[in-house]
């Protein structure tokens, strides 16, 4: 909507702050201050310190960060991969296999995550896949948990894709494969880097699953912030909360920079 | 030299017969525009020769093979769309090279061919623009030379001039022509809704309507001698009017008209088809009054619309000095020549 007079458009940006800043950027704020507080009982923080993310960037910290990232790459990369070939070869079904596809990916998102956790701990804490206690139990439950993502956006934007380029290719001589590697997957490429961005955010913030299955070596940022402020540091705790919030947004940030040829159409 | 036969070609979707028992050869090297409006069909049949669509029934050959079964990239086939289709990620030179890149060409070969269809475009200068650097004619260009690179033995036009302004597409009509000149083996199926382009540019021309085949022959013969009212009124345009068939000619709202041809019967009904241009203003042979109901002023021509006892004919004249009113009573006439007779509802447009 386009608002063309002076006061009409301070009146949107008012309307803006009034609901943007409580709802989103206070809260964030707050875990900000926290951070660097020693104590906190009057309506400010006090005791401004540096000693929370001295700690936040060492030791088991550094080490459950660690963790996170490489949990969050694998993840993503694997949903990723999984989500568009998928999602590929849900768009040469017929409508009824779609819809049956579509609903059999969206289904670890509506299952409550702890569900889903359970789920995966039950089915591999005995042989013949015996993947409890290890940090790839940890990998596969958040893969399953982001691959509907992934399938989603990229089935979106396969349905975008104008059909006439690969009958074009196909009409030059290119067989499916070649069309595939050659046309689709380089058209897609703008969606399939959002599509690994979001499912490397939501990975880097999942807990509810995580904490049912991870293992004493491998114990992401989240579960180390719950362990944290569950012990009562609240204020250390907020720190390392802004390290995950900081680094996750410096990926992001990153992968939206990833502009594709494909993206200047 | 490989021709293209559709040999009783049926395509339906979903129970809807798009496409209804197509017998049509097109010979090696020749150029066949596919005529018709929008939902004749003649789309499909494109297609059911590049192999997007799966004919029903009837088979599709190109150069005498059976294709009917084989997948799109096995048909050697080059294709041209009306929104061109080039690959937003690739260099100019890269869009053209594709096809020989995928069907595996000597690497040492690319570069001269993509150069040698560049070239043949006038496109060369532009190979290492990408193509929303062009404008919409350079990309037809583009296009055309992608699908001449691999050096095919059918070239399948489908509307390649819709997306272009008029000054552009008469430019391109030319172009096409001089390619098909220098390229004489390569058999060509253009398809069309645009008469102008048809005429110009085939050697014979299918007039499609509603899934079928209506009219097939040479634009000289569809002009002159239309079999079916639906040509006629589709290719240039002509006046359709109501006669009983006379001796020597033809009863006309109680008016004796004398033809020098006919194909019927004396006392059948028909249909006479007159070509607007060829009809002349004031007395003459063959005159019919009526009065003006409409006059548009075309720049070197006036188009008259004139009720003629209940019948509107349309004529193009020259520009007229003295322009008639609204309403005026004027005569019409034409040379017992010019006129054509069809059998009355072969095929009512």
């Amino acid at each position: 909507m386009l608002v063309h007079s002076r006061a009409g458009r301070w009146a949107a940006w008012g309307l803006f702050g009034l609901l943007f800043l409580p709802l989103f950027a206070l809260p964030l704020l707050v875990v900000v201050a926290a951070s660097f507080a020693t104590y906190w009982s009057g309506a400010l923080p006090s005791g401004p310190t540096t000693a929370n993310y001295a700690a936040a960037v060492r030791g088991e910290s550094l080490q459950a960060l660690t963790t996170s990232l490489i949990t969050a790459v694998a993840a993503s990369l694997l949903a990723l991969t999984v989500g568009t070939w998928a999602a590929l070869a849900g768009a040469a079904l017929r409508r009824r296999g779609k819809r049956l596809l579509d609903a059999l990916f969206m289904l670890p998102v509506a299952v409550p995550s702890v569900v889903v956790g359970l789920a995966v701990l039950v089915a591999f804490s005995r042989p013949p896949v015996l993947l409890n206690g290890t940090g790839s139990i940890v990998v596969l439950a958040h893969t399953v948990l982001v691959t509907a993502f992934a399938h989603r956006s990229v089935s979106a934007a396969i349905v975008r894709l104008d059909p006439a380029y690969e009958q074009a290719a196909a009409s030059l001589g290119a067989r499916p494969a070649y069309v595939l590697w050659r046309v689709r997957l380089p058209l897609l490429l703008p969606s399939l880097t959002a599509a690994a961005g979001l499912c490397f955010a939501l990975s880097m913030g999942e807990l509810s699953a995580t904490m049912m299955l991870y293992p004493p070596d491998w114990t992401p940022l989240p579960v180390r912030i719950f362990t944290a402020t569950d012990r009562g540091s609240l204020f250390s705790g907020s720190a390392v909360a802004v390290v995950l919030m900081a680094t996750t947004l410096l990926v992001l940030l990153a992968v939206s920079r990833i502009r594709t040829r494909a993206s200047y159409r | 030299m490989s021709g293209i036969r559709f040999d009783g070609v049926c395509v339906a979707y979903d129970g809807n017969t798009v496409l209804d028992r197509l017998d049509l050869t097109v010979e090696p090297g020749e150029v066949m525009a596919l005529l018709g409006p929008s939902g004749s069909g003649k789309t499909t049949a494109l297609r059911a020769v590049a192999g997007f669509v799966r004919p029903v029934a009837g088979r599709v050959l190109i150069g005498g093979r059976d294709v009917t079964a084989l997948p799109p990239h096995k048909r050697g086939i080059g294709m041209v769309v009306q929104q061109y289709a080039l690959f937003p990620h690739m260099r100019v030179e890269d869009n053209v090279a594709f096809g020989l890149k995928a069907q595996k060409a000597p690497k040492s070969e690319i570069p001269g061919r993509v150069a040698e269809a560049l070239e043949m475009t006038g496109m060369a200068a532009y190979a290492r623009r990408y193509p929303r650097e062009l404008s919409g004619g350079q990309q037809q260009r583009v296009a055309i030379a992608r699908a001449l690179a691999i050096r095919p033995g059918v070239l399948l036009l489908d509307e390649p001039l819709s997306a272009l302004d008029a000054q552009l597409r008469s430019g391109m009509l030319a172009e096409l022509a001089r390619l098909h000149r220098e390229l004489p083996d390569v058999s060509i199926l253009y398809v069309t809704h645009d008469q102008v382009e048809a005429l110009t540019l085939a050697d014979r021309i299918a007039v499609m309507d509603r899934a079928r085949l209506q009219d097939c022959g040479t634009p000289q013969e569809l002009y002159r001698a239309p079999r079916t009212e639906f040509t006629a009124s589709f290719v240039g345009n002509a006046n359709l009017l109501p006669v009983t068939v006379a001796d020597g000619g033809a009863v006309f709202e109680g008016r004796a008209l004398t033809l020098d041809r006919g194909r019927a019967a004396p006392g059948a009904a028909a249909t006479l088809c007159v070509r607007p241009h060829l009809l002349g203003l004031g007395a003459g042979p063959n005159a019919l009054s009526g009065t003006i109901a409409e006059v548009q002023w075309r720049g070197s021509t006036h188009r008259l619309y004139v009720d003629v006892d209940g019948h509107r004919l349309k004529a193009d004249l020259p520009e007229l000095r003295e322009t008639p009113a609204l309403g005026d009573r004027v005569t019409l006439h034409f040379e017992p020549r010019d006129a054509v007779l069809l059998a009355a509802g072969v095929s009512r447009a």
